[in-house]
C-alpha cells in the first residue's frame, strides 16, 4: 500500500473521481496548470484536461454560483475556496442556495457540490486563513460537513463527499497536509460520511475531536497513560451530522468527557456535542462534561498562535479535572 | 491624457421599435414574426394583465401569499421569453412568475409559490428554470454556472436571468457578468430597469449613465431597449440568444420599463417614494396600449380578441386558484424528508416526532 501525506490523498481521491465519473470537474482559483496554491490539484488540468479541471476569476462568490449551475446541468462539481477563512464571500451561495436546492424545489433539483477548502492554525498565516469556522457550516440544514485526520481518511470521505448527493463541504487542515504519512490503498474506496471512529480504545476518559485536534488528543492520551489513565479517543470526521451512536457508547463505558476543538468555545461543535450528551446519557455520568477550546476571540495573529490554539496540554489538563471530580 | 467615459455612455442609445403610438421606428430590426406570432404576444401579454390583476386582489383576500406585481413590466418579460427555445434555462427573480408560466409552469403551481408550498417549486420535466430567487443577484452567478454547463455539454441553448436595477449593484451581478464573459458562456442578463429598487432611484443605484454600459468592464455585449416594447425586447433578446448559441458568448440587456404597482403586496406603497408626475409619464408608455395600436393598425387584434383572452385568463385563474387550494397542506414531515437524499441521524429522531405531531 502507498505511504502518502494528506494532500497526496486529496489529489488522488480528486484524479480517482475523476477517473471515475465523467460528470465530476474540479475548479476554483488557481487550481489549474499551478495545481493550487497547496498543490492539491497537482497534475489534474494536465491528465483530465481544461474541460475538466480549470482555472476561475477570482471571486468566491462567482465559484460558488457557477457550482450551483454546473450541478443544475448534472455535473458533481468539486469547487476549491482558496482558504476557508474567505468563505464568507460565499455564505450565500454555500447556505442560502446550494443547502437549499433540494428542498426548495421539493427534490426536484439537488446540489452535489463539494466545497474542498484548507483551514486550520499552526502554520502561521495572514488573518482570515487559519480560522475553524465548521460551527457555521454545520449551523445550516442540508449541507454535510466533514473533516479528515489522516491521509486515509482524506481520501476515503473526499470519494464519498464526491459521490454524495448532497452539498458536502470538506475542510482540510493545513497543518495535516504534509506533517505525515499513512497508509493509503491505490483503488478507490469510501469512508462513511456522518460515523465517527473510536481511535484508541480506553476505559476511563472519553476524549472526542476531529481534525487536528484528533492528534493532540492522542498525544493527550499517550501522556495520560503514564499516568495510568486509559483514555478513549473517538474522531468525530463528520461534525454535521455528528454520530451520537459513537459517542454515547463510549460515554456509557468511560463515564467521563473532553470534548477537544480548535475553535472557539462559543456555540461551536463542541457546545453541540456537550448538550447532546447530558441530554442522551446523564445518568452514565461521573463529572461535568468539559471542553477544550480556543478563547472567544477572532483567531489570533500568528505571533500568538501556539498559546492560543489548544493543545495536549490543555487536553491533559481538563481530564485531570473530570477523573478527580 | 484620455477620457472615455462620456464616449462609451453615448454608445448606449436605447433600442426601439415600436414608438409610444405603435408606429415602427426602426422597420430595418423588424423581427420575423408570423402574424399568429403577434397576436401571441398580445394575448399573452394581456392575459399577463389580468392575472396581475387577479393576483393583487387574491392576495388582498387572504386567499394568496407573497405576491410581486408584474403590470408595466409584461413587454420585459414576455418579449424576452418568447426569444426562448424549450430547453433553454431561465433564473428568474421573484417577480418573474410570468416568464415561467409561459414557458410550461402549471398557473396553479405558481399560486402555490405563492402561497408558500414547496411544490409551487416541483416543476414539470420540460420547464428547465430555478424558482424565484429571492436573495438580489444570487442567479447572476448561478446563470454563469448554467451557461458554461450548457456550453461543456454541447447543447445549443441558453442561460436567462432576470434582475432589476437595483440588483446591478449586487458583488454577485458582476461576478455572474465577468465568469460568463471569462468562459464566453451561453448566457443572457436581462436587468429590468423599472427605475426603483423598492423605493430607491436608480439615480441613486450608480454614477452609470445606464445600467447595459456595465456589460463593458466585463467585455461583453450590451444594449439598452425600450422594456415597453415588446418587439424591441424581443428581438434584442433573439439577437443575444443567436449569438450565445453561435458561441458568441453572453450579452446584457437593460430594458428601460416601470412597474405601475407597488415593489410587493407586503405594506409597500409607491406614494412614498414616486410622484404622480413620473407615474403617468410611464402610464403613456403601457406596453399593452403600445402593442395593441400597433396590431390594430394591422387588423390583427379586436376587441373582441381581446375579450375573449380576458375571459380565458379569468375562468383559467378561478380553476388555478381552486386547484392550489385543494392542494394539501404541506407538512414539516415534508420539510424534513427533503433536506438530504438520505435522513441523517439527527432528522430520523425529529422525523419521528412530527410525524407524531402532524398525526393528530
Amino acid at each position: 500500500m502507498a505511504q502518502m501525506t494528506m494532500i497526496q490523498a486529496i489529489t488522488d481521491a480528486m484524479r480517482t473521481e475523476l477517473k471515475n465519473d465523467e460528470n465530476v470537474l474540479v475548479f476554483g482559483e488557481d487550481v489549474g496548470q499551478n495545481g493550487g496554491v497547496f498543490r492539491a490539484t497537482e497534475g489534474l488540468q494536465d491528465e483530465f484536461g481544461e474541460d475538466r479541471v480549470f482555472d476561475t476569476p477570482l471571486a468566491e462568490s462567482g465559484i460558488g454560483g457557477l457550482a450551483i449551475g454546473l450541478a443544475l446541468q448534472g455535473y458533481r462539481p468539486v469547487p476549491e475556496i482558496q482558504f476557508f477563512g474567505f468563505v464568507y464571500e460565499v455564505m450565500d451561495s454555500i447556505s442560502g442556495q446550494m443547502a437549499r436546492m433540494r428542498y426548495r424545489s421539493g427534490g426536484h433539483h439537488t446540489a452535489p457540490i463539494t466545497v474542498r477548502a484548507p483551514f486550520g492554525g499552526g502554520v502561521h498565516t495572514p488573518e482570515m486563513h487559519a480560522d475553524s469556522l465548521e460551527g457555521l457550516m454545520a449551523q445550516q440544514p442540508g449541507l454535510k460537513v466533514v473533516i479528515p485526520s489522516t491521509p486515509y481518511e482524506a481520501k476515503g470521505l473526499l470519494i464519498a463527499a464526491i459521490r454524495d448527493n448532497d452539498p458536502v463541504i470538506f475542510l482540510e487542515h493545513m497543518k495535516l497536509y504534509r506533517s505525515f504519512r499513512g497508509e493509503v490503498p491505490e483503488e478507490a474506496y469510501t469512508v462513511e460520511i456522518g460515523k465517527a471512529e473510536v481511535k484508541k480504545e480506553g476505559k476511563d476518559v472519553t476524549l472526542i475531536a476531529y481534525g487536528a485536534m484528533v492528534h493532540a488528543s492522542l498525544k493527550a492520551a499517550e501522556e495520560l497513560e503514564k499516568d495510568g489513565i486509559d483514555a478513549e479517543v473517538i474522531d468525530l470526521r463528520t461534525v454535521s451530522p455528528i454520530d451520537y451512536e459513537t459517542v454515547i457508547e463510549s460515554v456509557k463505558k468511560t463515564n467521563r468527557v473532553v470534548v477537544v476543538q480548535e475553535a472557539q468555545r462559543q456555540a461551536g461543535v463542541a457546545a453541540n456535542v456537550v448538550a447532546e450528551i447530558q441530554e442522551r446519557a446523564i445518568l452514565h455520568l461521573e463529572a461535568p462534561v468539559l471542553r477544550v477550546a480556543a478563547p472567544d476571540t477572532v483567531y489570533s495573529f500568528s505571533d500568538a498562535e501556539e498559546v492560543w490554539l489548544p493543545n495536549h496540554r490543555d487536553i491533559v489538563e481538563k481530564v485531570n479535572t473530570v477523573i478527580n471530580f | 491624457m484620455k477620457h472615455v467615459l462620456e464616449n462609451v455612455e453615448s454608445q448606449f442609445e436605447m433600442f426601439q421599435i415600436l414608438n409610444e403610438d405603435g408606429k415602427i421606428v426602426n422597420e430595418d430590426d423588424m423581427p420575423d414574426l408570423s402574424d399568429e406570432d403577434l397576436k401571441e404576444l398580445m394575448r399573452r401579454m394581456v392575459y399577463t394583465r389580468i392575472l396581475d390583476q387577479r393576483s393583487i386582489a387574491l392576495n388582498r383576500q387572504g386567499r394568496l401569499g407573497f405576491y410581486a406585481p408584474t403590470a408595466g413590466q409584461e413587454a420585459s418579460q414576455l418579449g424576452s421569453q418568447f426569444a426562448l427555445e424549450q430547453e433553454d434555462f431561465i433564473l428568474p427573480g421573484y417577480r418573474d412568475v410570468p416568464q415561467l408560466i409561459w414557458q410550461g409552469l402549471p398557473l396553479y403551481q405558481a399560486f402555490l409559490f405563492s402561497k408558500g408550498h414547496f411544490h409551487g417549486n416541483q416543476f414539470p420535466e420540460n420547464l428547465h428554470a430555478l424558482s424565484p430567487q429571492i436573495i438580489i443577484g444570487a442567479q447572476y452567478v448561478q446563470a454563469a454556472g448554467v451557461a458554461l454547463g450548457i456550453k461543456k455539454r454541447g447543447k445549443k441553448n441558453v442561460a436567462i436571468t432576470y434582475t432589476g436595477d437595483g440588483g446591478t449593484s449586487q458583488g454577485d451581478f458582476y461576478e455572474g457578468i465577468n465568469f460568463a464573459g471569462a468562459y464566453k458562456a451561453p448566457a443572457i442578463f436581462i436587468v429590468q430597469n423599472n427605475r426603483f429598487a423598492i423605493s430607491v432611484p436608480v439615480e441613486k443605484q450608480t454614477n452609470a449613465k445606464t445600467l447595459a454600459q456595465k456589460s463593458v468592464a466585463a467585455g461583453i455585449e450590451g444594449i439598452q431597449v425600450d422594456g415597453m416594447d415588446v418587439l424591441a425586447v424581443y428581438a434584442v433578446t433573439k439577437d443575444a440568444r443567436d449569438r450565445a448559441i453561435n458561441g458568441e458568448g453572453p450579452t446584457l440587456i437593460e430594458t428601460l420599463t416601470y412597474r405601475f404597482g407597488p415593489h410587493t403586496m407586503s405594506g409597500d406603497d409607491p406614494t412614498r417614494y414616486r410622484t404622480e408626475e413620473l407615474d403617468n409619464e410611464w402610464a403613456k408608455k403601457d406596453p399593452l396600449v403600445r402593442f395593441r395600436k400597433f396590431l390594430e393598425s394591422k387588423k390583427l387584434w379586436s376587441e373582441e380578441d381581446e375579450n375573449k383572452v380576458i375571459e380565458e385568463a379569468k375562468d383559467d385563474i378561478k380553476k388555478a386558484i381552486k386547484q392550489a387550494e385543494e392542494q394539501p397542506k404541506q407538512k414539516v414531515t415534508d420539510l424534513i424528508g427533503n433536506m438530504y437524499e438520505e435522513l441523517p441521524s439527527n432528522l430520523k429522531e425529529q422525523m419521528e416526532i412530527y410525524k407524531e405531531k402532524e398525526s393528530k
